[in-house]
């Protein structure tokens, strides 16, 4: 036994490794490093490519506006912004969703769960209308629907300051706005608004240009359409694999 | 070959409640690696104050947790269970449940089982008192902010990231906290070989620290919104890298910890293989960080990076089963006892259900069978059976071993834990076999074309339908799981209760005289 014991004791990797704290977790450091840096450090180190076209651009204040509300909401919960490279997918939703679409996206939203259909190509699918009562309630416009009713986004309000707190941290993270956005927060969202709520009004629904629907349907009719309007050109990148 | 060829006996008799004057510690005096370490320490010097507060802080916290959960999947099957109100939706909910059963829940027995079982193999209380007390109050507050933010909508959105910035700046510094007391702990240990369990809380402790703070870089543009330093494709990869390696630097490596130590104190046993601990142990922490695109196959991330993220998890099925194996190994000669030990009978199950969620993590990561599980209820159905199955039923069985140790007396209903073990294991098997029918359901029919090379089922709300009965039978696992949580609470509480009774009484005594 004691010889057994003092054997155990002089083996190579219980003296050198699992008997100094400091030099095994110095290890274990190294170990789990390895794979992320591998990963992601290119993401980061390649400046041009079918990440970052030029045909896409940031999100207008109001839709920042939107989005932040779709987060808020959890909306990613149960819709995914992703239509992947398959035959159903293309037939179901549209064309598959290319890398560079995400450019500006902060934080993304891809999703992982598809509780309703995914909505990357929801941007003009139906009109403003249509939104405005699916969030009022979801089983006027989709019967069968196991979506909760969102009726407080009719009453809400945003707050341009709010917004353009947004967009100044977003440009601080990289988004490319120019100083005439930042300067202009109010009235860019007050001209994109004043277009919803009169498409609005042609429907027969009164509402003010402030409420948070406006903001939200201004960023769900803007999903996928850079990306689409581009796939139509031609201008997305030659490079990308055909799947 | 990787065995060991004599067992010893075990000195403490089967089924007893170790004498606690009585230092011998079977595990530490014949360790799992034949290791003697002669040094003989009593109990009384270790800090067990700190495990019973994280031991109540799991009970409670995991009720609530799994409680959140049940009302989701009712909302799933009835819309009306959303309420009607902003914070009672799916949406907002559903980030509370994740981020009560993982840090909550997962997080306070990691804790209360790190800070039991490192004393004990290290020979030496915790470095410091007050840093455990900070890092309990810390993580409590944490939790408790979780509690109060999510439902008011406050999230960044990133899975299992969702708790606004100042959050994270708050988990940051707790984290540290509790890294320090660890390391000082660590550095002031009277054994010189670490044992195999604190390999694997060393790698939680730090995994955790690197992957959080990566994850968080954000630009804060009020209180509680701020937005990811990272865009796009390259968020998405680092979230993922992040929620990938969660799963297993939280719900993983600390449960093996936890598994190597309280499973060969229960069943009285060495470990199967010492070799076997250090081969799985090193493949699984260098694998499992690659593995975070596999979240992202077909998505427009680098095909590259796709495949690599799809050939790591695959290869991860090597270590996880090592782990697997030297589990259930570890019964050899002690199965008998699996047939009335209900601790046993939790980490047996819990042990196989790592064994069954991680192989079935690599073929799901397999870019074909992807495209068919990827956004369907079979991914839940995989999460619930590494979360209740494995996670799940290696705290509990954690728990009720913790329980006449840190208490001193048996539980007040004994019998009662074999139920909650039925009940546990008989709501897996409803979760589980549900979500994986409704899985493949879903993902047959979303992709189903017909002989007109168009969709058989265009309508998607045809396909939503269908998924009631499953749905139900989901929430019925569930509420079985959740009602055999509260029967473990009530038997917990009971317990304690008359242990204090019973300790406050002799000490009356001389007093009066």
């Amino acid at each position: 036994m004691a010889q057994t014991q003092r054997s155990n004791d002089q083996r190579f990797h219980r003296r050198a490794l699992e008997s100094k704290a400091g030099l095994f977790t110095i290890v274990t450091t190294l170990a789990i490093s390895v794979g992320g840096i591998v990963e992601i450090v290119p993401m980061f180190t390649a400046t041009a490519g079918p990440e970052r076209p030029d045909w896409v651009s940031p999100y207008t204040p109001l839709e920042v506006a939107g989005r932040d509300i779709y987060v808020r909401e959890g909306c990613y919960v149960c819709h995914s912004q992703w239509v992947r490279p398959m035959r159903a997918e293309l037939l179901r939703y549209g064309e598959w969703s290319r890398a560079g679409e995400y450019r500006y996206d902060r934080p993304f939203l891809l999703g992982s769960r598809r509780i309703g259909p995914d909505i990357h190509r929801v941007g003009r699918k139906y009109p403003d209308a249509w939104h405005y009562e699916h969030m009022r309630d979801p089983r006027t416009t989709t019967p069968g629907s196991v979506m909760p009713p969102y009726p407080w986004l009719l009453e809400r309000t945003i707050d341009a300051e709010d917004v353009a707190a947004s967009v100044r941290a977003l440009r601080r993270a990289g988004t490319p706005y120019s100083d005439q956005d930042v300067a202009n927060v109010h009235a860019l969202i007050g001209t994109q608004a004043d277009g919803i709520v009169q498409r609005l009004a042609e429907a027969g629904i009164q509402t003010e240009a402030d409420r948070e629907i406006v903001a939200l349907i201004a960023f769900l009719q803007r999903l996928g359409r850079d990306g689409r309007r581009a796939i139509e050109q031609g201008l997305t990148s030659p490079t990308e694999p055909a799947r | 070959m990787w065995g060991q060829a004599a067992i010893p006996r075990p000195p403490i008799a089967l089924g007893q409640t170790p004498d606690q004057s009585q230092t011998t510690n079977w595990l530490e005096s014949v360790d799992p690696m034949q290791y003697t370490n002669p040094t003989k320490v009593d109990e009384s010097t270790y800090d067990d104050d700190i495990v019973r507060m994280f031991f109540g802080a799991t009970v409670l916290w995991g009720v609530v947790g799994m409680l959140v959960g049940v009302v989701i999947a009712l909302q799933l099957a009835w819309w009306p269970a959303n309420l009607g109100l902003p914070w009672t939706t799916f949406g907002r909910l559903r980030p509370l449940h994740t981020n009560a059963v993982i840090f909550a829940f997962a997080g306070n027995i990691c804790f209360a089982g790190i800070y039991y079982s490192m004393q004990r193999l290290l020979k030496t209380r915790m470095w410091n008192d007050m840093l455990s007390r900070i890092h309990f109050w810390g993580w409590q507050l944490i939790i408790v902010l979780a509690a109060v933010t999510l439902p008011l909508g406050m999230t960044q959105s990133k899975e299992y990231a969702e708790l606004a910035w100042p959050i994270d700046v708050l988990i940051t510094v707790i984290w540290v906290i509790f890294a320090v007391n660890f390391f000082g702990t660590l550095a002031t240990r009277k054994v010189k070989h670490i044992y195999v369990a604190i390999w694997f809380y060393i790698s939680f402790v730090i995994t955790i620290a690197v992957l959080h703070i990566v994850n968080s870089l954000a630009v804060p543009a009020t209180l509680f919104r701020s937005y990811p330093l990272y865009s796009g494709m390259t968020d998405a990869l680092v979230q993922w890298w992040y929620g990938h390696n969660a799963v297993g630097f939280f719900l993983t490596t600390p449960f093996l910890g936890l598994m190597y130590y309280y499973l060969p104190r229960a069943a009285e046993r060495p470990v199967y293989s010492y070799r076997l601990s250090i081969v799985h142990f090193w493949a699984l922490v260098f694998l499992y960080i690659w593995t975070g695109p596999h979240h992202l196959l077909y998505s427009g991330l680098p095909d590259w990076a796709q495949t690599l993220g799809m050939i790591f998890s695959v290869m991860l099925l090597a270590p996880s089963w090592g782990g697997m194996l030297n589990g259930l190994l570890t019964l050899r000669g002690a199965w008998n006892r699996v047939r009335t030990d209900p601790v046993l009978k939790f980490f047996v199950v819990a042990v196989s259900f790592y064994g069954m969620s991680t192989f079935e993590g690599p073929m799901m990561a397999i870019r074909t069978v992807n495209g068919l599980a990827h956004f369907t209820n079979w991914v839940v159905g995989h999460v619930h059976s590494g979360a209740l199955g494995w996670v799940g039923m290696m705290t509990f069985g954690t728990l009720y071993w913790l329980v006449p140790r840190l208490w001193k007396r048996e539980l007040a209903y004994p019998n009662w834990a074999t139920t909650h073990f039925w009940l546990a294991t008989v709501g897996i098997v409803l979760y589980t076999v549900s979500m994986w029918a409704a899985g493949l359901m879903e993902g047959l029919m979303w992709r189903a074309v017909n002989d007109q090379g168009l969709l058989a089922s265009p309508a998607f709300m045809d396909i939503v339908n269908r998924l009631d009965p499953f749905y139900w039978m989901r929430l019925s696992g569930g509420a079985l799981y959740l009602i055999g949580a509260l029967m473990m609470s009530w038997n917990f509480i009971r317990t304690i209760a008359a242990s204090r009774s019973e300790v406050q009484a002799p000490s009356a005594a001389p007093a009066v005289s």
